[in-house]
């Protein structure tokens, strides 16, 4: 490999952006294709597609010899909006199942360390925190406050931003009201079914504690049978 | 959508990066096939440099030894190399893996 083909690489896993390096098993040679490359006259076009999606790597057969992939993603990470107390149930979960997880919350009252010690929370608001660490579509956004002044904005983000799932506590009168916002906004209603409202998957939680399994329950669900996961 | 623990990809190819560009001589090994319980998904990678240190690992540490030996001739010759390890070549009487699979690993200069 060369060497500014693995510092490219690195480069673009530091950025949390995905990748693929091509590399032909029977020439050595390599190329690297970015996510957000052209595909349509690549002959590998269908099978990348695939692999960004999947993030597996692996051995394609092609007609000049077998090809590997190595397919660089990055890690799921969830985002919460609110640092409540499914969030305080929610993040020990999220984080047991593999999530890298950010709670973030504008409210001085409710974002204490003593309340979630491990250093994921931010007590700023959604706008400033995405500026330094952007929503993508390897990312997941569960909005719990109830609050609009503080949901609404990292919800659209999400939707705007391609997030594997978007998660939006409250009823559906509550929530009725929200998109109306939002299209007042100037948000395409066809985004708004990616909305999973009610939160989570119907399993009638009560607690706190069975909300957050719900959510969680609901955010595997995209990631592993999402339209945007592997088949 | 990948979860944590299938990404393929740890921190051995900033190492790869890092020795390389200190100037030393490395190989990259990628675990690119695997057949039953093998150890490491593919993807996985180890690191050797000419001394022979390596980071990473393509199997539960069975058969590192073997790649890091013919990563050493891959370093010298600049030519890549595919390796195969399972219970049922000859090999694996000495370097075999423990967990009955069989995998395959790219070696490749880094240059």
């Amino acid at each position: 490999m060369d060497l500014t083909l693995l510092t490219d690489l690195n480069e673009l896993r530091s950025a949390r952006r995905a990748a693929i390096l091509v590399t032909g098993l029977q020439d050595g040679r390599q190329r690297l294709v970015r996510a957000e490359d052209d595909l349509s006259s690549d002959p590998l076009a269908d099978e990348l597609r695939k692999r960004f999606r999947s993030g597996k790597s692996g051995t394609v057969e092609t007609d000049s010899g077998d090809v590997f992939l190595t397919v660089s993603v990055p890690a799921p990470r969830l985002v919460i909006i609110g640092a409540v107390h499914i969030s305080q149930a929610l993040v020990p979960m999220a984080e047991i199942a593999g999530l890298d997880v950010t709670v973030i919350d504008p409210r001085t009252a409710f974002a204490t360390e003593e309340r979630f010690p491990g250093g994921m929370l931010r007590g700023d608001w959604p706008e400033d925190v995405f500026k330094e660490a952007p929503l993508d579509a390897y990312t997941a956004v569960a909005a719990v406050t109830h609050d609009p002044k503080i949901d609404d904005f990292p919800l659209m983000e999400a939707l705007g931003t391609g997030c594997f799932y978007v998660g939006a506590l409250g009823s559906r009168k509550t929530h009725g009201k929200r998109l109306e916002r939002f299209e007042a906004a100037g948000l395409d209603p066809a985004l708004f079914k990616r909305i999973d409202a009610p939160i989570g998957l119907d399993i009638g939680a009560a607690s706190p504690q069975e909300i957050a399994v719900a959510v969680l329950g609901s955010i595997i669900h995209a990631l592993r049978k999402g339209p945007e996961a592997a088949a | 959508m990948p979860a944590t623990d299938t990404s393929p990809l740890a921190d051995v190819l900033r190492t790869a990066e890092a020795w390389r560009g200190s100037g030393r001589a490395v190989a990259l090994a990628t675990v690119i096939e695997t057949w039953g319980s093998a150890p490491r998904a593919v993807g996985s990678h180890l690191v050797i440099d000419s001394d022979g240190n390596f980071e990473g690992s393509v199997s539960g540490g069975c058969v590192e030894g073997a790649v890091v030996s013919e990563a050493l001739d891959v370093i010298e010759t600049g030519k890549p190399a595919t390796l195969e390890f399972g219970v049922a070549d000859e090999t694996a009487w000495q370097v075999g893996l423990s967990c009955g699979g069989r995998i395959r690993v790219y070696v490749e200069p880094v240059i």
